[in-house]
């Protein structure tokens, strides 16, 4: 198990250990043609405590990077409850919110998509510098912002001649690296990374999942690592949710989820993840497809793949609870070792 | 299985070269490769992105007609060589005995016919069914896909199916025509796992089924593992290493494919602190460096390995090559360590 660092910026927080972000039964729902609605993310709570890496899993369709996004407010909850740092940001006004951005970003997959082709790359990181002014209320001069810029290439180890050239110069593990230079240019305590590692060749892949290690212990940074990948979730996170067509079925400490796993969708998850070693055990894969998030079954939702299914899995939902002290499922019957 | 085949091997390439010419410049893309597939065999063709893996591909498909390409070597299928064959039984070829099917299925339907016409189409083309007997088939096949409700399945359009539907539904189309070789590029990595492993037992059951041989094209070496027989790695257009998946995974002899398999992040044992991960990243075609390309990532490299020509390729065990300069030397890797590999059965 890994120690939780210490976080710099936390130190002057109050001494009981408050959690750096609060979701409380969030939904976000989007309606269609025809008067159908789709709900993304359909009632979600959980809690992220400073320096923890919360990885996000699930298949596509599950709402996960719904959700990446509601956290920093790029998309608007449709109800529930978002905390930052103990502030209510559920419903603050955009300028309000601006004041707040400095402290959470964001890390996008596409890494070419995400950065702007005809700014140099020391142009795009020093924008922010220039736009917020520092927590003083001072606006940051040519040397303080080179200053940083300098920092910033040191820290996610490119050459500093980087912040001259243009992002198509680079390979994509490269400005995979720029992006995370730019979600910390202001100094974050919270980044959300939304698949950041899987558009990326794999001798590139351990790179970067490397430089998000090492970033977190060094900057006490905490994230959420949202990835179709268990194994490297497995690798960055201290804690993993599971979702599944817009809920949380299973939550808990990495180890817990993924090797002691009482929910039947997270056992086959684990089991369907094909591993480079030869000869390994293959269960019987799990059948069907994942249903369309505009007509999910009743109950619970996963009762249609569930090889497991009881009758009173098709007509009632089960709730998250706690099955063990940090261990959260979402099932009627459980697998408990 | 293999054992009573001495005859030549369904397929066998020989020296495959593709080259681009841009701006006066030839940019060798793929060099030299070779490899065979044996009857009922599933080869892995395993690579980043750039290697030259799906150019492979499509040269023995003959489907790179771009100005300036030059594809020379040899691919004996059957006798015949796909390389040198006139268009006009190429076309006869393709789709009837060689089959491909590539990773997004929504681009290589068309849009504006249902799924059922598609493969109808092909039935009708190859074997000279009527509508009707094309159609039962086609009914027939995607239910031998997994394909829920076949015979109404057939009536959408590829847009009205999941990406795992679609994926049978191509499979179903490359199979139509009972073709003694599939290629599959990239198959399931559009893929949601729990889909891709559902995918990838197919796969694996068309040997039994339709007597098939596969030469399944991929970066996961997951996915390597729990499907091929023997796997080839491709690394910046060259071989680096080839042998059974087997040997290739117990005791990895060149150190692309043992980096490789150490910078996957285990799914279980103890997590390590750091992953080791290999410098850098692939060279670009135009900067290949004359030695072995992979070199300047290396952690064994020594004088020997930098000048040209790249190094040849090394016997290390049976079916077992590698295109390193250290077992050469009497330097060979140590077996692959780790708690997640398997004891050797």
């Amino acid at each position: 198990m890994r120690s939780v660092p210490p976080n710099e910026q936390a130190a002057n927080a109050p001494t009981a250990p408050q959690p750096l972000m609060a979701v409380r039964d969030v939904y976000k729902t989007y309606t269609l043609k025809k008067g159908q609605t789709l709900k993304a993310v359909d009632g979600v709570s959980f809690t992220i405590m400073p320096g923890e890496v919360l990885g996000l899993v699930g298949e596509s369709g599950c709402g996960k990077s719904t959700l990446g996004r509601c956290l920093l407010r790029l998309s608007d909850v449709s109800a529930g409850q978002i905390v930052f740092e103990e502030q209510n940001i559920t419903h603050l006004p955009e300028r309000t919110l601006r004041a707040l951005r400095p402290r959470m970003q964001m890390v996008f997959q596409d890494s070419y998509a995400s950065l702007n082709p005809r700014r140099r790359i020391g142009d795009l990181l020093a924008e922010p510098l220039r736009v917020h002014r520092t927590p003083e209320g001072t606006r940051r001069n040519s040397a303080t912002i080179a200053h940083r810029l300098t920092e910033l290439m040191e820290l996610v180890s490119l050459p500093h001649t980087a912040l001259e050239r243009y992002p198509h110069e680079f390979s994509g593990g490269q400005r995979q690296r720029i992006n995370i230079a730019r979600a910390l240019v202001l100094a974050p305590r919270l980044i959300v990374a939304d698949e950041p590692v899987s558009a990326l060749d794999v001798s590139v892949q351990a790179q970067i999942v490397n430089l998000f290690a090492d970033l977190q212990k060094h900057l006490g940074l905490t994230y959420v690592f949202i990835a179709h990948d268990l194994a490297v979730v497995r690798q960055i996170s201290t804690r993993v949710a599971v979702m599944y067509l817009g809920v949380i079925v299973e939550l808990g400490e990495t180890d817990t989820v993924l090797h002691n796993a009482a929910h039947p969708y997270t056992i086959a998850l684990t089991q369907a993840v094909p591993r480079p070693v030869v000869g390994a055990a293959r269960p019987a894969p799990l059948r069907g497809e994942i249903p369309s998030p505009v007509n999910k079954p009743s109950g619970c939702r996963f009762h249609t793949r569930c090889p497991a299914v009881q009758p009173r899995c098709q007509n009632e939902a089960p709730a998250l609870r706690q099955i063990a002290p940090g261990h959260e499922v979402a099932c009627h019957y459980p697998v408990l070792k | 299985m293999l054992a009573n085949t001495p005859a030549p091997p369904l397929l066998e390439v020989r020296d495959l070269c593709v080259s681009f010419t841009s701006r006066g410049q030839v940019i060798p893309i793929v060099e030299n490769i070779s490899f065979s597939i044996g009857d009922r065999e599933i080869l892995g063709l395993v690579g980043e992105s750039g290697s030259g893996k799906s150019i492979t591909a499509m040269a023995l498909m003959g489907l790179i007609d771009a100005p300036g390409v030059h594809v020379t070597g040899s691919a004996r299928f059957r006798g015949r060589d796909l390389l040198a064959l006139p268009d006009r039984q190429l076309r006869a070829l393709r789709g009837r005995e060689v089959a491909m099917i590539f990773q997004d299925p929504m681009t290589a339907f068309t849009p504006v016919y249902t799924i059922g016409w598609q493969i109808d189409e092909q039935l009708r083309v190859h074997q000279r069914l009527s509508r009707r007997q094309a159609r039962a088939r086609t009914v027939e096949l995607l239910g031998e896909m997994g394909v829920p409700d076949p015979a109404n399945t057939a009536n959408r359009y590829p847009h009205q199916l999941s990406g795992g539907l679609r994926q049978r539904a191509m499979i179903a189309m490359a199979l139509s025509c009972n073709p003694s070789l599939l290629i599959a590029d990239e198959p399931t990595t559009a893929l949601d796992v729990t889909v891709q492993a559902q995918i990838l037992e197919l796969m694996r059951n068309l040997r039994t089924t339709y007597g098939s041989s596969v030469l399944l094209i991929t970066h996961d070496m997951g996915v390597v593992a729990e499907t091929c027989d023997s796997t080839l790695v491709l690394y910046s257009g060259r071989v680096a290493e080839t042998g059974t998946t087997r040997d290739l995974f117990a005791h990895p002899q060149h150190p692309y494919t043992a980096a490789l398999l150490a910078s996957i992040p285990p799914m279980s044992g103890p997590r390590p602190d750091r992953l080791p991960a290999i410098p850098g990243g692939p060279p670009q075609p135009m900067e290949r460096p004359v030695g072995c390309a992979f070199a300047p990532r290396c952690a064994h490299t020594h004088a020997t390995c930098l000048p040209a020509p790249p190094p040849r390729f090394c016997t290390v065990g049976p079916g077992h090559t590698v295109a390193c300069v250290l077992p050469a030397e009497g330097a060979p890797l140590p077996p692959r360590s780790g708690s997640s590999t398997s004891p050797v059965l």
